[in-house]
C-alpha cells in the first residue's frame, strides 16, 4: 500500500520580514509627516536645508537632528521623460523624474512631475504637491504637477 | 608596498542575451582559458575573489555558484563582493599587500538579460525616500545629462563624439557587442530614448563575464615576460543622493585619480567604464587626460557592458596593452552606483 497525502504534512508559508524596522530619529519624523502633508527638512550645521533629510552630514559626517519644514512647492532643476512607464512606477501615463529644490530647501529631491506632455517640462518651472486622498507615510503619498 | 601586476586576463565575448548558458556556464570557459593562458591551476591561486550582483540573478547567494567555475574543492580561500569585479580585484590587492597572498584570481560575471536591467537597477537606490519611485537607470542618467547639458557643462555633440570614438574603435574588438561605423550627425538624428538621452548614449545591455590573474613580485615575472603593474589604485563613494552631489563633474573619480597618481606621469591608454555618454565625457575630465591618451581602444562600456564584469575588464583591457608593449602607462576606471556615485581608479605601468 503507498501512503495516501491526505496526512501529508503541511504549513502555511507567507514570504516577509517578521520583524518591523525603525526608520530612526530623522526619517521616521520625516514620513510621519508626509502623513500629515508636510514635507521636513535637515538643517546642516552651516544653515543649508537638505531635503530629504539625512542623519549625518553628507560632507563633514556630523549627526544632524534639527528638522525644519520647507515648502511642498518648488523649482525644478533637471528632468528626465519616462515616455513609456513600466508597471512599477508611480504613473501608468508618461511622465518625469525630476530634481526639484522645494522653497526652504538648499538641495534638491528627486522625484515625480505629472506634467501630461514632454513639452510642458522645463528646468526652472514651478511645482507642486499634489498629495494623495488617503497619506500612509510614504514618498509615494505625492507627486508633483506644474504649479 | 609590494609590488603587485595582473598576469592574466580573459574574457567573455559581450552579448545582448545568453539565452543557453547560465552564469557559470558563461563563466567556465573564461576561467579555463585563463588556466591555459597562464598555466596555474585553482590549486596555485592562494585567494580567489569575485564580483556579482544576487540581484541580477533574482536569487540570495547567487554568486556562490560562481565557484563551480572554478572548482571548491580542495578547499579554497575565497570572498566575494556584490560590486563589479573591480572591486574584487581591490580586495585581493588589499589580500597581497597584507601578505597573505602571492597569487589571486579574480572574476566577475552577471547575466542581465534575466531581467529588466534599468528597473532592477532601482533597488540599489535609498530605499526608502527613492527606490519607491522606481526611477530607471536611463531617467537617473538623464537627469544628470540635463543638468550637464543645460548648464553648459558639455553638448551633445560631445556626447555623440564619445559614442562614435568608441563603437570606431570597438571595431577591433571581438568581444565587443556595438561597433561600427557611427558619426556624430546620425547619432544626433536619432530620436530620444528617454529624453535627454538618445540610444548611443547608453551602454548595451549585455551578459558575460571576465577573469584576471594578480600576482606579487617574482611571481609575477615568472608568469609575465612585461607584468602590469598595479602603481595605484583608490576607490572612492561619494553620497547616494543625488540632490547633494555635484552632477557636473566626478568629483570621486578626481579625487581617487589623485591618490592613484594619474598625473604622474603620461597616461598612453585609458579604458572607461562609465554607461552613458555624458558620464564618460565627465570620467575622461576627472581623470584629467589629454589629447596624447587613446581612450577606449576596445570600445569601452559604451561597446560592451557585462554588468558586474566591465569594471574589471576595462582593468584587464589595460594590462594586455601593456603586457604587448603597445602601452607603458595605462589607466582604468570602474563604477559603481548612481551617476558615478563611486568610482575605482587603477594604474598600471610596464618595466
Amino acid at each position: 500500500m503507498s501512503p495516501t497525502l491526505e496526512k501529508a504534512l503541511t504549513a502555511p508559508h507567507k514570504l516577509e520580514y517578521t520583524y518591523k524596522r525603525s526608520l530612526g530619529p530623522v526619517l521616521s519624523p520625516f514620513f510621519t509627516a508626509l502623513r500629515d502633508r508636510r514635507i521636513l527638512g535637515v538643517k546642516r550645521r552651516d544653515g543649508r536645508v537638505m531635503v530629504p533629510p539625512k542623519e549625518y552630514d553628507p560632507d563633514t559626517s556630523e549627526s544632524l537632528d534639527e528638522l525644519v519644514e520647507v515648502s511642498d512647492e518648488g523649482v525644478v532643476t533637471s528632468w528626465s521623460w519616462v515616455a513609456t512607464p513600466r508597471r512599477q512606477q508611480p504613473l501608468d501615463r508618461p511622465f518625469a523624474y525630476a530634481l526639484v529644490k522645494l522653497d526652504g530647501a538648499d538641495t534638491a529631491f528627486l522625484h515625480v512631475v505629472d506634467a501630461g506632455d514632454e513639452g510642458n517640462m522645463e528646468t526652472g518651472m514651478r511645482v507642486k504637491a499634489r498629495w494623495a486622498d488617503e497619506t500612509t507615510g510614504m514618498i509615494t503619498d505625492f507627486v508633483f504637477v506644474p504649479a | 608596498m609590494r609590488d603587485v601586476a595582473v598576469v592574466g586576463f580573459t574574457q567573455s565575448p559581450s552579448m545582448r542575451s545568453e539565452p543557453d548558458r547560465n552564469e557559470v556556464e558563461i563563466l567556465i570557459p573564461v576561467i579555463d582559458a585563463l588556466r591555459k593562458q597562464t598555466g596555474l591551476t585553482s590549486a596555485d591561486m592562494d585567494f580567489i575573489c569575485s564580483g556579482s550582483s544576487d540581484y541580477l540573478a533574482g536569487s540570495s547567494f547567487a554568486f556562490v555558484s560562481g565557484l563551480d567555475a572554478v572548482g571548491a574543492w580542495p578547499p579554497v580561500c575565497e570572498s566575494h563582493v556584490e560590486m563589479d569585479g573591480a572591486w574584487a580585484l581591490y580586495e585581493a590587492w588589499v589580500k597581497i599587500q597584507m601578505g597573505y597572498a602571492d597569487t589571486a584570481l579574480v572574476y566577475g560575471f552577471g547575466k542581465p538579460s534575466m531581467g529588466d536591467l534599468p528597473i532592477t537597477m532601482a533597488l540599489q537606490l535609498d530605499p526608502y525616500s527613492v527606490m519607491p519611485l522606481w526611477p530607471d537607470t536611463l531617467s537617473i542618467a538623464g537627469l544628470q545629462a540635463r543638468h550637464c547639458l543645460e548648464k553648459g557643462i558639455l553638448t551633445f555633440e560631445q556626447m555623440a563624439a564619445a559614442a562614435a570614438r568608441d563603437r570606431g574603435h570597438a571595431k577591433g574588438n571581438p568581444n565587443a557587442q556595438v561597433k561600427g561605423d557611427f558619426t556624430v550627425e546620425g547619432i544626433l538624428a536619432e530620436p530620444f530614448l528617454a529624453n535627454p538621452l538618445r540610444k548611443s548614449d547608453c551602454a548595451p545591455i549585455s551578459d558575460g563575464a571576465s577573469a584576471i590573474v594578480l600576482a606579487a613580485g617574482d611571481r609575477a615575472r615568472e608568469l609575465s615576460k612585461r607584468p602590469a603593474w598595479i602603481r595605484g589604485i583608490e576607490h572612492i563613494c561619494e553620497p547616494m543622493d543625488l540632490g547633494v552631489r555635484d552632477l557636473g563633474r566626478s568629483r570621486s573619480t578626481e579625487m581617487a585619480a589623485a591618490k592613484a597618481g594619474v598625473g604622474k606621469g603620461k597616461i598612453d591608454v585609458a579604458e572607461l567604464s562609465a554607461p552613458f555618454t555624458h558620464q564618460e565625457i565627465l570620467v575622461e575630465r576627472a581623470l584629467g587626460l589629454g589629447p596624447d591618451t587613446k581612450v577606449n581602444p576596445s570600445g569601452g562600456a559604451l561597446a560592451g557592458n557585462p554588468l558586474m564584469a566591465v569594471g574589471l575588464s576595462r582593468i584587464g583591457e589595460c594590462a594586455t596593452r601593456i603586457w604587448s608593449g603597445e602601452a607603458d602607462r595605462a589607466v582604468a576606471h570602474a563604477t559603481s552606483g548612481p551617476c558615478l556615485q563611486q568610482n575605482l581608479v587603477c594604474v598600471l605601468e610596464g618595466e
